[in-house]
């Protein structure tokens, strides 16, 4: 029983990982339609800005200074989704399959650009020690780790619900997520909304970064692209542009790959999720709570 | 008559690296072709390409190692059992379009990859790959001194992708191809079934990239998985972009461009004049992905329809 529910825990806080990962995604395709693949590499660049903290920001103790760290990969990746939607999709305005092809050429381009600078070596986090403790939770013994992970990913998707459904600004994304034409017809600037969700993604990537880089014992450049599969195929299975379909379907995927990968034979967890985005898009093409049609 | 491309080859045309780099640029050649098919032509955005390709690599050489099939038999083999699995895949990948499409196809490759790469009976050889079973391969190709019919058969190959999927898109049946591309629903209102065309499209350019596998089994002497993953799908994706979506010799043309290009650009990465710069500049530049990488966005930018697209322009200004 107990290491059912330390198996539990461990893959909901992979869920957590890949809800950070796929939100972003979720939200810019069914607002822009465009696939951002590059979006691993703003998971990379959060975790290299956390580690990049964690390494030098030594007048702080461990503890508060992970905090600086997460809110260090938050802004790197805020501004680089930022920078990103601003300097080079925003040039491609409408024309959809060069901007998915632009993203490709980006993400290659990044991942490689941070290996010739920091090579491919994985980079160890310096972490808190009450990281490595366990708590114990009916019964298991349960890293300390997997628990914070778990919280900041539910911390900030209430976070996110909160901005899309009681701001302006969030109300403006969820318009253009079901009738883009209809919100510029009513006079409103989509284009900064545009900006903004490449932005929020790019935060919620460099976050997952940081904690990815806690989750996988290091930080290297090809993480989060190694990552972005089951992103994409969450966004899918949860519905394109649905946050909460986006997090149903994150926890659907992490326990599945982890039940497979333990009670099954391992290996066998990916391919398990494989066969379950081919089931789900043959029944329901749309996802499960989504509302754009794929 | 022995002459080179300085820069661009390490020795004369008929050395072996350059015949050998040239080979792995015409296999690209017709798979990029055989992708155009169905992405340019037909509109089919396929996130799957990898997956016929590789099992017409992995497929050939364990027909051969295990069955103890020639070579020529096994590639036969080999393309037909992959028409046999892309109609059995398109079938149900098709019942999708637009992302979804793109989703599916993605997971059917990783699902191989992934299959390639856990290898959990122990015969796909996993990271390291197998050897090529040259026991049943033709001595005309063994041995790195007939280097130079292999690189007439990968030629053989580009030339043959290229007259069949020329014939099929000038055929009444690539019109719908192309109509497809442009506008499903009018397809459908002019009376026509646009699901048996997209899955013909898609069986056919299967069937090509697969004999593509077969040969660059023996280019490369092995099966390599990384011919399985989702990084090289995406790269048949930007050869053909880069050479020129729905044209053919554009594709041919990103193909070969590409398969040169990701050889020759390790060896100027490691070159004199990249290292001699600073720090910050040479290690990026020392990485041949972040050159691709970057001139892939530079030509998103500046000239989408690809190098073809530039030739074009250039021809008419």
């Amino acid at each position: 029983m107990s290491s059912f529910v330390l198996l539990t825990i461990s893959a909901l806080g992979l869920a957590g990982l890949y809800f950070l990962l796929a939100s972003g995604l979720s939200l810019i395709f069914g607002l822009m339609s465009v696939l951002n693949l590059a979006h691993g590499a703003f998971f990379a660049v959060g975790g290299y800005a956390a580690w990049f903290v964690m390494d030098s920001l030594d007048a702080l103790s461990p503890g508060p200074r992970f905090v600086v760290a997460v809110l260090a990969s938050a802004a790197v990746g805020a501004v680089a989704g930022a920078v990103v939607e601003l300097g080079l999709i925003r040039k491609l305005y409408g024309k959809h399959t060069e901007q998915i092809l632009l993203t490709i050429g980006l993400g290659t381009a990044a991942v490689a650009l941070m290996g010739g600078w920091f090579t491919f070596d994985p980079r160890l986090l310096a972490q808190p020690a009450w990281f490595g403790n366990t708590t114990a939770i009916l019964g298991a013994n349960v890293p300390n780790n997997r628990l914070l992970i778990l919280g900041v990913a539910i911390l900030l998707f209430a976070g996110l619900m909160v901005f899309l459904t009681r701001t302006r600004h969030g109300l403006i994304i969820r318009a253009g997520v079901e009738n883009p034409s209809m919100v510029r017809a009513l006079g409103i600037d989509v284009s900064r909304s545009f900006t903004l969700v490449f932005s929020i993604g790019g935060l919620l990537a460099g976050v997952g970064g940081a904690l990815g880089a806690v989750f996988f014992n290091g930080i290297n450049p090809s993480l989060g692209t190694a990552q972005l599969i089951f992103a994409f195929i969450v966004v899918v299975i949860g519905g394109l542009g649905s946050i909460p379909g986006t997090a149903v379907a994150s926890v659907l995927v992490a326990l599945t790959q982890v039940y497979v990968n333990n009670y099954g034979a391992t290996g066998m967890g990916s391919i398990s999720v494989v066969v379950l985005l081919a089931a789900i898009l043959l029944i329901r093409p749309q996802g499960l709570l989504g509302k754009v049609q794929a | 008559m022995p002459f080179g491309i300085p820069g661009l080859f390490t020795g004369p045309i008929q050395s072996a690296g350059t015949l050998q780099v040239l080979a792995v640029g015409l296999v690209l050649a017709g798979l990029a072709m055989s992708y155009d098919v169905i992405f340019g032509y037909t509109g089919l955005l396929s996130f799957g390409h990898a997956l016929p390709f590789a099992l017409g690599v992995y497929g050939t050489n364990l027909l051969m190692e295990h069955l103890g099939i020639q070579y020529p038999l096994a590639v036969v083999a080999a393309v037909i059992g992959n028409l046999a699995v892309a109609a059995i895949l398109g079938a149900v990948a098709l019942r999708t379009a637009g992302v979804a499409f793109a989703m599916v196809t993605l997971a059917f490759a990783e699902a191989f990859a992934l299959l390639v790469l856990t290898d959990p009976f122990r015969f796909l050889g996993g990271e390291e790959g197998l050897t090529l079973a040259s026991d049943y391969v033709p001595d005309i190709f063994r041995g790195v001194v007939n280097l130079r019919y292999i690189y007439w058969l990968a030629l053989l190959f580009a030339v043959f992708v290229f007259v069949v999927a020329w014939r099929l898109v000038s055929s009444k049946a690539g019109r719908v191809f192309a109509a497809i591309r442009e506008n499903e629903p009018r397809v459908e209102m002019l009376g026509l079934r646009p699901f048996q065309f997209k899955l013909a499209s898609f069986v056919i350019s299967s069937g090509l990239a697969a004999l593509g596998g077969s040969v660059y089994l023996l280019v490369v002497r092995g099966a390599n998985a990384g011919t399985t993953s989702a990084e090289f799908t995406l790269s048949i994706l930007v050869m053909v972009v880069l050479g020129g979506a729905g044209k053919l010799w554009g594709a041919a043309l990103g193909g070969l461009v590409y398969g040169i290009l990701s050889l020759r650009l390790s060896s100027l990465a490691n070159s004199d004049a990249i290292a001699g710069l600073p720090q910050w500049l040479s290690g990026p530049l020392s990485e041949p992905l972040f050159i691709l990488g970057a001139l892939f966005v530079l030509l998103m930018l500046f000239a989408p329809g690809g190098i073809s697209s530039i030739i074009t322009r250039t021809r008419s200004a």
